[in-house]
């Protein structure tokens, strides 16, 4: 590498340091916080910035073992896989009809799925929390596990019209020449071929509905029906008392789940929010 | 041997039913339809269904746990007489044009920026998306802390550079600052889907076309507004088209960090429609709230499908 080559790579890199104080520092600051103890985290000549009188587990156990923290996940857990896998399903067989099959109405079919992508769950909170209390759902998690596809299902739909199309028709033609049904093809031979897109999918609707929140806050709100992060967001804090340490440590047991997801599947996410937004 | 007659012909039948069924789902215009129809179900009930609620709502004078009668578009005038909304309707044009040129320029650079030939690639990338991943309420709580009134490291830092004085500003607490709390955090949550986006149209622009700018003697910044541009136009519309709709009716972070105050200066439509609608019961008043999302919606569906289409063909 050239002289000027290294000083212009090493600028570069320089210029991102802002970039990424920026996006890292909330996450280093929720993190530090949670693990200080008390008297520094209330001291206001300490800095801020870094722990110097000793790490303490302490807000971690005070949520474990204090809160209905535990409670609040596994419900979070419970919603999100099984309105993730039901979504799944109902959009797999919608996006191969949509991208593959020829029949009455399949374009405005198409429009309708896109728009209702487009669709912000903030302008139907309202009316849904009427239909959730006819449905008997009333502050019941069903009531997430029941309107979470609304969202999920036009998006990952979108995502997989996409990945259907890459499928060479011909591929499914011989095997149907073959002799295997239609069904069989998209089985045995597409559905194979498309599990990136799947995978994908699956990544989305596990990360939309686990972050969801408005309709999380407007559809439940007794403590063992509550999801993690409506949990964390209105249950620490009590009148004006906060709880700073332990309100953070839930902020960051919370969003586990997902860092851990993002960590293994990074191409995934890459690859998924290009793909379902110009696709 | 009577029994055994039946069974045989129960199952001959019903083997003749699957293969006429088998036969029926091998027909696309059969196919199709049974394929499409639990996402039709879905959405016809749980999509459709609610936004003609909200349509009868918003011209009624619906109140929670109390027949309602139809008022015409009263609710909708009767808004611009409240402060509350007027103050909400500004805030919300406020919030959203600062926050999508703020991301569309801040992501624009740094998708420029992790084009260029770097160490560490990978681990880069995965950071700048982060805030992307993390629940929005959480990680706005962390936010709230860092923009806390006494604690507020963002001031600590100010202080510490000399960038503010003593005390430093009342993020939540006073109208400008607040609104702008609100919109670094979107800037900061948002700012991920602009630069992957970007960043993947960037990547698609052949080499050879720079090569042949640089040939015809264009400078870097000629080589940006002759090639760049105009090559990245389609990315960067659908982009703004995406993120405004999303911006113009986000919920999380202003619920999350002031409520919408102080004295509404943060209200956006989602907040005040939840507010007027649940929490003081009003629910006619706060489904024409909502509704006045819907006009920027139609707007932006009317562009991507124009746009999509174009680029379709």
């Amino acid at each position: 590498m050239t002289r000027r080559k290294l000083t212009r790579r090493i600028a570069m890199h320089l210029l991102l340091v802002p970039f990424l104080v920026f996006a890292l520092f909330p996450f280093y600051h929720m993190v530090l916080t949670s693990l200080k103890q008390n008297k520094e985290l209330y001291d206001r000549t300490a800095v801020p910035l870094l722990i110097r009188q000793g790490p303490t587990l302490e807000h971690y156990t005070k949520l474990l073992w204090d809160t209905a923290f535990l409670t609040w996940t596994k419900n979070s857990l419970l919603v999100t896989m099984i309105s993730t896998f039901v979504s799944l399903i109902i959009a797999t067989v919608a996006a191969y009809a949509l991208a593959r099959l020829q029949f009455f109405g399949v374009a405005s079919l198409g429009t309708a799925i896109f728009v209702t992508y487009l669709v912000p769950t903030s302008l139907l909170f309202l009316p849904l929390a009427q239909v959730v209390n006819w449905l008997g759902l009333g502050d019941s998690k069903w009531a997430l596990v029941v309107t979470y596809p609304t969202f999920l299902v036009p998006f990952c739909t979108w995502l997989l019209m996409g990945y259907f199309r890459t499928v060479p028709k011909e591929v499914e033609e011989c095997a149907m020449v073959d002799g295997a049904t239609r069904i069989q093809a998209l089985w045995r031979i597409v559905l194979p071929i498309a599990v990136p897109g799947l995978v994908c999918a699956a990544l989305f609707a596990f990360t939309l509905s686990w972050n969801e929140f408005i309709y999380a806050l407007t559809f439940t709100s007794s403590s063992e029906q509550i999801t993690a992060s409506v949990g964390v967001t209105s249950e620490l804090i009590r009148g004006d008392i906060y709880y700073w340490g332990s309100l953070m440590a839930g902020a960051v047991l919370a969003s586990v789940p997902i860092v851990v997801l993002y960590v293994f599947f990074l191409d995934y996410y890459v690859s998924g929010l290009t793909a379902g937004e110009i696709k | 041997m009577a029994i055994g007659s039946v069974g045989v012909a129960t199952a001959s039948r019903s083997s003749s039913l699957r293969a006429r069924m088998g036969e029926l789902l091998d027909r696309e215009q059969w196919l199709g339809p049974i394929f499409v129809s639990p996402a039709l179900l879905l959405l016809l009930l749980l999509v459709a269904y609610p936004f003609c609620m909200a349509l009868y709502f918003s011209v009624s004078n619906a109140f929670i746990g109390r027949p309602s009668h139809f008022i015409g578009i009263r609710n909708f005038l009767n808004l611009w007489q409240s402060d509350a909304f007027r103050q909400t309707f500004q805030n919300a044009f406020v919030f959203t044009g600062a926050a999508v040129g703020a991301k569309l320029v801040l992501g624009l650079s740094l998708a420029m920026l992790l084009d260029q030939q770097l160490w560490f690639k990978r681990l880069i990338r995965g950071a700048v998306l982060l805030p992307w991943v993390i629940p929005t309420a959480l990680s706005t709580l962390g936010w709230w802390w860092m923009f806390n009134s006494l604690y507020s490291v963002v001031n600590w830092t100010g202080l510490t550079l000399g960038l503010m004085d003593p005390p430093g500003p009342n993020w939540l607490g006073q109208k400008y600052y607040a609104m702008t709390a609100v919109v670094v955090v979107n800037i900061w949550r948002g700012l991920p889907f602009f630069v992957i986006t970007i960043l993947a149209g960037l990547v698609a622009i052949p080499r050879e076309l720079y090569e042949a700018a640089e040939a015809d003697g264009a400078g870097a910044l000629a080589r940006f507004w002759h090639v760049t541009l105009p090559l990245l136009k389609p990315v960067l519309a659908i982009v703004v088209l995406f993120s405004t709709i999303f911006t113009f009716s986000d919920f999380n972070i202003v619920f999350v960090l002031t409520h919408g105050g102080p004295i509404n200066s943060t209200h956006l439509f989602a907040t005040l429609a939840r507010q007027v609608g649940l929490e003081t019961g009003r629910i006619g008043e706060g489904a024409a709230i909502s509704l006045y999302l819907f006009p920027v919606l139609m707007l932006v569906v009317f562009a991507q499908l124009r746009f999509v289409r174009k680029q379709a063909y």
